[in-house]
């Protein structure tokens, strides 16, 4: 059997009803059709290619997928797409400066080795960013609880939470 | 082999990582993120059963959904392999490997083995469609326990006739009965016996697959989160009986492997037969329950270990007997694994050839184990270190001091072990007493006297561990000794461009350790060159055709010396075109700072930069030098590296909660010359937790029926921040005198001092209570339990004590 080649990668089951949503991402705006049940995370990731958001476990327990919504940092993986409707979306795609700087979060990892396959890294990121909107001066403790529904095999999150706390710092 | 006497400016420097800003901001592309349109995906139905004979497959319902574009059980893919899938280390010549293939027809024996499959336009779909598939199974009992499995009671493999797939010895001795000798002399004597738990590796990124073949051109090319797209080129070509030279395998970024990558997987060869099959792109994305059950697990050892002492505590001999659990098949290094510890139960101490090792490994019908970090190695150190612990309580002496009496002694380097093997280097007494001081190693014992007396229910515990890492696989022929399928070589190659800038490609392929970075500072300092001008090239066999690939911390101490030994051959040919050019003797010149010199005549240089344009244009070159300026090296090790080092730290336990709390981790490693030190402490931090993850956390649970209750991130605890302490890290450097780098590995150190370095800390914490072992995963629930085992038992009370007694007096 030979496939007919016009099929792409979507996880959504096509033929099924469809929503209109309108979120904006990364400052763009986008106005698309999805089924009620895709997630939020499927959504950025197969509908606007913004594959930097990783998928690491189907439990809501790795953080892989974190990134912010209306500038707080959701697990996108527990959100629907329907519920972004009308709200602004920032994954890591749209941290850095549009001339390429990076973000004091992103900058902060980087020079506290704070990342070593980088896959959990955009979600800590993310998550990491929203927990100094709330917490600006945390203690290494602070970090530490704030940080454990983000799961990292590779760092043992000792320069994790000193990127935190550099970023902090700054 | 001296090291290298050149001074260095790069290698030594905290450099930061090249890698980090596509890996920060998105711009990585792992497997699953590749855009590939017209692709099918594939969904694999796995068994329920831990152990069925299948009856029947019916894949018809599946068809009918909407999407699908084929489904097919085991039966009806038989003509797709050229055999079965490879296990690569045949330990004994008559060592027992069942048939293994992508799809089981006749029987599955775990659960989670795959029975059928389907492919359809989506992924939700195929998954969906998973669901209109009959499989019959008449269930069979499950083999769960290793004693049980050992007994044969139930077979799992008939054809096989028994569950034991080997027995492997090694038998040192300076005179036939030396080690029994030894143990009817001893002084003292241990025996001790400890479970390894099966752990489950759980890489942030599950696995992803992607082959995209060519119909007409005839190629096919694999896109898998792999740690060894060389091994694994070979492997699935001759798997599936596919030319090599038309196969290529990419790894793009690899989200984490600690061996769980180490692989040939049943849906890495699912996709590409399909792909060839098809003639379209076939993808396939693990979810993590999937990788839970499918992916290889770790560790997975019963361990018994005797240790014979004399008067003063040193060790006179050594006897240990394993039983190593296979899982439901052989992988392709699974039977290798108990061996790569064989050789260190031993340790850092100083024994006469007494030593006696035999491992006896079985299937069970649990997923099958294979490497993780560490690989046989931290289970050999927990079993010396705990041990030694056992001994100096027995003795009544500090477990430091016990150490110290038997460390080999740092003029003794390098050192012909008892087992014939050559320890590189080492001074074991500096790392402990380096740990020490950071530990505080004094004051804590003298708190510890205080505060335990005083029937406090939070008891501190000191733990230490001395290990060696056996690492740096491998010298090859070492490893056909070994009955290892494979070399245990590296290739590079360095490629000066025409403009100067220069081209690495290396066969290690990275999944996280930052190979870019080091190796572009090893070429910087042997080429005087600026490391941004050096570009590392890896992870495509098309790009770098020679390569053994990632694992066994070999990337340095093999990979990275390789590279080393390249430069040389391209700085000599440089030399020959310096030479000619400036019209002097190549013995005259001199090469430092990027450009050659006439020795005596310091106005007359050429600069590398001129050298490569005259190699890039070759007008005028020396009579039958070759254009271009390039050098391969392979490169096989003369012995394999042997990191060491000494980690200690301090617990709470919490006599009442069973809590353990650690207060402080100090890990001194030694790893020889550090290329970047930060990247070394980097995998000190992450190789420590995964240690501490085993001492207090991890554990892949069955249940009676052999379904695996830990499948998913909720399940299984993989530590989170908040678990675990900050790690002190403190380094000795003694180089390696092997090779010209005085480099050793550094991958999985971390992981092989951390495990028993906890329990030791639980066990002292609680030895006034009568406790003598807590099992792994010290969770609250078993430190609890070995309390209260311990107060009943020393009440004369044979059942465990009842509630009433938590937090009674001590």
């Amino acid at each position: 059997m030979r496939h007919d080649g016009f099929s792409v990668y979507l996880l959504d089951e096509p033929g099924g009803p469809k929503v209109e949503i309108s979120v904006t991402v990364n400052g763009v705006s986008h106005t698309s059709d999805v089924e009620p049940r895709t997630l939020l995370v499927h959504y950025v990731r197969e509908h606007l290619g913004l594959t930097g958001t990783n998928i690491g476990c189907d439990t809501s327990s790795c953080g892989a997928c974190t990134l912010h919504l209306d500038g707080e940092a959701v697990k996108s993986c527990t959100v629907l797409a329907v519920q972004a409707d009308g709200h602004d979306i920032t994954t890591i795609e749209g941290m850095a400066a549009a001339d390429g700087t990076l973000h004091p979060m992103q900058q902060a990892f980087m020079e506290n080795h704070g990342l070593q396959c980088g896959y959990c890294t955009p979600g800590m990121v993310m998550a990491a960013t929203s927990l100094l909107l709330e917490n600006p001066n945390p203690t290494e403790h602070d970090v530490r609880i704030g940080l454990e529904g983000n799961l990292c095999r590779c760092t043992g999150y000792h320069n994790i939470v000193l990127s935190v706390l550099a970023a902090a710092a700054n | 082999m001296t090291v290298t006497q050149e001074p260095t400016r790069v290698i030594g420097q905290r450099l930061l990582r090249r890698e980090d800003p596509a890996l920060l901001t998105g711009e990585a592309k792992f497997t699953n993120d590749l855009p590939v349109t017209g692709a099918l995906h594939l969904a694999v139905l796995r068994s329920p059963y831990a152990h069925a004979r299948i009856t029947s497959v019916d894949v018809s319902g599946a068809l009918a959904v909407p999407g699908v574009r084929a489904a097919y059980s085991g039966a009806d893919l038989s003509d797709q392999w050229g055999g079965p899938m490879p296990c690569a280390w045949p330990v004994t010549d008559d060592m027992k490997n069942p048939a293994h293939y992508p799809l089981a027809t006749s029987k599955a024996c775990y659960a989670g083995d795959g029975v059928a499959c389907v492919l359809a336009d989506s992924a939700i779909a195929a998954r969906d469609a998973l669901e209109a598939i009959t499989v019959q199974y008449e269930p069979l009992e499950p083999v769960l326990d290793l004693e049980d499995a050992l007994s044969d009671r139930v077979v799992i493999h008939d054809d096989l006739g028994t569950n034991t797939s080997y027995t492997w010895n090694l038998l040192v001795e300076d005179h036939d009965g030396a080690v029994d000798e030894a143990f009817a002399a001893a002084a003292h004597t241990v025996s001790e016996r400890y479970i390894q738990q099966r752990l489950i590796p759980m890489a942030m990124e599950p696995r992803a697959v992607l082959a995209m073949p060519q119909p007409f051109g005839g190629d096919m090319t694999l896109y898998s989160t792999t740690q060894i797209p060389h091994i694994l080129k070979v492997m699935v070509a001759l798997t599936l009986g596919i030319p090599e030279h038309q196969m290529r395998v990419i790894a793009p970024s690899v989200g984490g492997g600690f061996g769980s990558k180490l692989n040939v997987y049943a849906e890495e060869l699912l996709c590409v037969a399909l792909a060839r099959k098809h003639g379209v792109p076939v993808r396939w994305n693990e979810d993590r329950s999937e990788n839970a059950m499918a992916t290889i697990h770790g560790r997975g050892q019963v361990q018994r270990i005797e240790l014979a002492a004399d008067a003063d505590g040193k060790l006179t001999a050594i006897r240990v007997r394993l039983i190593g659990d296979m899982g439901a098949y052989l992988q392709l290094v699974t039977p290798g694994i108990p061996l790569l510890g064989a050789f260190l139960y031993a340790g850092v101490y100083d024994l006469p050839k007494a030593y006696d090792f035999s491992c006896t490994s079985v299937f069970t019908t649990m997923t099958p184990t294979d490497a993780y970090r560490g690989a046989g190695r931290p289970e050999a150190t927990f079993a010396i270190e705990r041990a030694m612990d056992s001994l100096a309580a027995k003795i009544g002496v500090d477990p430091l001091e016990l150490r110290r009496r038997n460390f080999i002694a740092v003029e003794k380097y390098p050192y012909e072990a008892y087992s014939g093997l050559v320890y590189d280097s080492g001074n074991h007494d500096g790392a402990a007493t380096k740990a020490a001081e950071m530990l505080g190693y004094d004051e804590l014992r003298a708190r510890q006297g205080t505060q335990n007396a005083n029937g406090s229910n939070k008891r501190l515990g000191i733990g230490v561990t001395s290990y060696f890492e056996m690492c740096g696989l491998a010298p090859s022929r070492v490893l056909a000794s070994l009955n290892y399928s494979a070399g245990g070589w590296e290739a590079a190659t360095v490629r000066v461009l025409p403009t100067s800038k220069v081209q690495v490609v290396t066969g290690s392929a990275p999944h996280g350790q930052g190979h870019e970075t080091a190796w572009s500072m090893i070429v910087a300092d042997k080429m005087g060159i600026s490391p941004d001008d050096v570009d590392v090239l890896h992870s495509d066999t098309a790009i770098a055709p020679l390569g053994l690939d990632t694992y066994g911390s070999r990337s340095l101490p093999v990979g990275g010396v390789a590279i080393a030994m390249a430069c040389d051959k391209v700085i000599d040919k440089a030399k020959q075109i310096a030479a000619h050019q400036l019209e002097a003797s190549a013995d005259d010149l001199e090469y430092a700072g990027g450009e050659f010199s006439v020795r005596g005549s310091p106005d007359k240089t050429m600069p590398l930069a001129a050298i490569a344009f005259e190699a890039f244009t070759a007008h005028n070159l020396p009579d039958g030098l070759e254009p271009n300026l390039e050098a391969q090296v392979t490169y096989d090790p003369p012995n394999f590296s042997w990191p060491f080092g000494t980690h200690m730290c301090a617990v709470e336990v919490d006599t009442e909660t069973g809590q353990v709390d650690v207060l402080k981790y100090v890990a001194v490693d030694d790893c020889g010359v550090q290329v970047n030190p930060l990247i070394v402490d980097g995998q000190v931090h992450g190789g420590v937790v995964q240690g501490i993850g085993q001492a207090l956390f991890e554990e892949a649970v069955y249940d009676t029926d052999g379904n695996l209750k830990t499948s998913t991130l909720a399940e299984y605890l993989v530590p989170a921040a908040s678990d675990v302490p900050p790690i002190a890290t403190g380094h000795t450097v003694t180089p390696s005198p092997t090779n010209q780098l005085g480099v050793k590995g550094i991958g999985e150190a971390g992981t092989i001092g951390a495990a028993s370095t906890i329990i030791n800390a639980v066990v002292d914490a609680l030895s006034g209570l009568g406790v003598h072992d807590v099992p792994m995963p010290a969770s609250p629930h078993n430190v609890w339990t070995a309390i209260n085992a311990a107060r009943a038992n020393a009440s004369g009370n044979n059942t465990i004590a009842n509630n009433n007694n938590i937090g009674g007096s001590q």
